[in-house]
């Protein structure tokens, strides 16, 4: 028996179904719109003039976008691997402290974007700093797509009592705000390793980030990966599978998985995307990227409070942030767009 | 009564995703490994553990300290009151009751949040009708394009900005602090308590710059829903017949169009609040707002767990509230929705 949809998310079906498939899915997808709506946002798009760009060439601000992200990519792993001339993004230079462009006493030579509070250069911050945001969301979103991509296909595939299960853990991690609930994992996780002795070191830190995001990611990221694996379960050649036989485990794994793959890479670009921002929230939170080890989270939070007489410090990393989250919503859309995810889910 | 038995089973949810949410805050603090005293107050005394623990019921079997935490009347074992009775515990620096704190912070938070809500409902409703009407045209993508940029800008990032160049270089409006509006004498008993008695003059000037970096992300989010919905909707045959009859462009818009492709922005607008409550915290501790947001930053460095623990309580009760009624509205709004739930 192929899977049939639960009684609280109507079965694909044409005209009529339309305006409850649509509450469905956008009641699914309004979960994981977390710091920012992006998701809604591509849902919404690939439906109406989305599909006019499939097959056309990648436009500019796809280039750009890819630009950008190879750059910044390259840039903080590079940092990271000690290959950049750069200075240490700990060390103090008291002569620069405070000073660069746009602050009120200039800049000093030798650091072009000049140096945080405690002196420290801005661009060995910034490459480092992106090394921690983008591997605790990389990491963090990773997890989530295991996990939540495991537990969704379960529940999408075999349906009935697994699904009704799965169903309801999500619906209790997405009933608590997903800042809120972040908040919370990462709050009393420091706490418990802050006690047990091991110590909060650095690298600690970032774990418990990526563990924290990655279970906020969970719920969401499984619900759509249910969704998806629903539909395609659904499917003529998946019943020709059974038909000659084939097991469940392998009509998951060889029928339905690979059609479910490519829509949960875009989705892995914008959840990334929010991951950043997520990490970014929890820093000026002050339970991000423990200090000295600088985060583009906790640059911002470490010197939000000499903005008036240093811009440069605060507004640097959030001018990263910012072209990073648009250059990924702007890719995970246009892949959602290539791949024609709504479309082919019909 | 089909509609009844829907409208008992969604209360029966609702039920079980509070038992299970309060289940998960209760487990917070027993997340904490070893002796959870020792990492609340590292620097207390033995008496002052002691204390706590028994405050905590950590003595206790596992089952009977949720029974405690919950404050079930009957089979509560001892005299203490739990959340049943409103005790959300006490702060462990100056034994304050939670609640004290709470009273003050959270119409704060609630009047933020909804002075974003409708700012951003009426900034994306004129805007989302008028991309759906001008679908394809420059003016559409103008303003998409606009509105995906602004979906890029982290909230907190947004703050900075606002406050930075209006607040801090321009000077037009304060950076940071807070005047008491109509909602804050309500939950305050010590002040007189009627709605707008203790009402600034300057309340909306402190409020301006965090609920324009609440609603912007709002907005853009809002905006395009409205405008795929109301794309769809102007292709039905009822526009064309009103159309047809020489009703105004501006009528047909707002008077026949509008309403059958609001109902999934108004679900979305009322999920959102969960977003906008995240949102919210960071708000509120940039422009140094006192709300729950900035208490929740001031729990997790003075390491009150319990304070902690009880302010994510109470979010995530108020979201499933609002959840809830939703959900509710939306099965009494539209009828087709009824029906299909029902018979399901």
């Amino acid at each position: 028996m192929p899977a049939q949809p639960p009684d609280d998310m109507p079965a694909d079906g044409p005209e009529g179904a339309r305006d409850l498939d649509r509450y469905a899915e956008d009641s699914l997808e309004s979960g994981l719109a977390v710091a920012q709506g992006s998701l809604y946002f591509s849902a919404v798009e690939v439906g109406g003039e989305g599909q006019k760009r499939r097959g056309r060439k990648l436009g500019i601000g796809a280039w750009l976008a890819i630009g950008w992200m190879v750059f910044i990519v390259l840039f903080s792993v590079l940092a990271q691997l000690g290959v950049l001339p750069l200075k240490s993004p700990t060390e103090s230079f008291a002569s620069c402290a405070r000073l660069g462009p746009f602050a009120k006493e200039g800049t000093a030579p030798g650091h072009i974007l000049g140096c945080d509070s405690n002196g420290r250069d801005m661009i060995a911050r910034l490459a480092y700093g992106g090394w921690s945001s983008l591997f605790v969301a990389t990491g963090a979103v990773l997890f989530g797509l295991i996990f939540g991509g495991v537990l969704g296909m379960l529940a999408g595939f075999f349906g009935g009592k697994v699904d009704v299960v799965l169903t309801s853990l999500f619906n209790v991690f997405l009933a608590i705000p997903a800042v809120v609930l972040a908040l919370a994992l990462v709050a009393f996780l420091q706490g418990a390793s802050s006690s047990s002795g091991s110590g909060g070191t650095t690298v600690d830190a970032k774990f418990l980030l990526i563990l924290a995001i990655g279970i906020v990611s969970v719920p969401l990221l499984g619900r759509i990966t249910r969704a998806s694996a629903l539909t395609w379960s659904q499917r003529e050649f998946v019943l020709a599978a059974r038909a000659q036989g084939a097991k469940p485990m392998r009509i998951m794994i060889r029928e339905v998985l690979p059609n479910v793959v490519p829509a949960m890479m875009s989705i892995a670009l914008l959840a990334i995307a929010i991951a950043i921002v997520a990490e970014g929230t929890l820093s000026i939170l002050g339970v991000g990227v423990k200090p000295p080890t600088p985060s583009w989270g906790n640059i911002i939070g470490l010197d939000r409070g000499k903005i008036k007489e240093s811009p440069h410090i605060v507004f640097l990393p959030a001018l990263l942030i910012f072209l990073t989250v648009l250059s990924l919503n702007f890719l995970g859309d246009v892949v959602r767009a290539r791949l024609d995810v709504r479309e082919s889910a019909v | 009564m089909a509609a009844a038995r829907l409208i008992g089973r969604r209360f029966l949810q609702l039920a079980v995703v509070l038992l299970l949410v309060t289940f998960f805050t209760f487990s917070l603090v027993r997340l904490l490994p070893g002796d959870p005293a020792k990492t609340i107050i590292p620097f207390g005394t033995e008496q002052q553990r002691a204390q706590l623990n028994q405050d905590l019921g950590l003595d206790k079997p596992f089952l009977q300290q949720y029974v405690n935490y919950l404050g079930v009347p009957i089979i509560r074992s001892d005299g203490t009151s739990g959340l049943l009775q409103g005790n959300l515990g006490r702060l462990y620096a100056t034994n304050q009751p939670v609640t004290d704190s709470l009273k003050q912070s959270l119409p704060i938070s609630l009047q933020l949040v909804l002075y974003a809500q409708v700012l951003a409902l009426v900034i994306a409703i004129p805007l989302g009708v008028l991309a759906a009407y001008r679908s394809g045209t420059r003016t559409d993508r103008t303003i998409n394009t606009t509105a995906f940029a602004f979906l890029a800008i982290p909230n907190f990032v947004l703050a900075l900005v606002l406050s930075y160049f209006v607040g801090a270089r321009l000077q037009w409006l304060p950076t940071a602090g807070y005047q008491p509006g109509w909602l804050d004498p309500l939950f305050d008993s010590s002040r007189s308590s009627t709605i707008f008695s203790g009402w600034s003059n300057n309340h909306i000037r402190y409020m301006i710059l965090p609920v324009i970096t609440l609603a912007v992300g709002q907005v853009a989010i809002y905006m395009r829903l409205l405008r795929s919905d109301m794309i769809a909707t102007l292709q039905e045959n009822f526009i064309t017949m009103a159309k047809a009859k020489g009703v105004p462009n501006r009528r047909i818009l707002f008077r026949h169009a509008l309403r059958p492709s609001s109902l999934t922005l108004l679900t979305v607008a009322g999920l959102n609040i969960g977003t906008l409550i995240g949102g919210a915290i960071v708000v509120e501790v940039i422009f140094g707002i006192p709300g729950m947001g900035t208490q929740i930053g001031t729990a997790i460095f003075a390491r009150e767990y319990v304070e902690l623990q009880s302010y994510i309580l109470v979010i995530a009760f108020i979201f499933v509230m609002i959840n809830f009624i939703v959900d509710f509205l939306y099965i009494v709004l539209d009828p087709r929705i009824r029906r299909a739930r029902a018979t399901a």
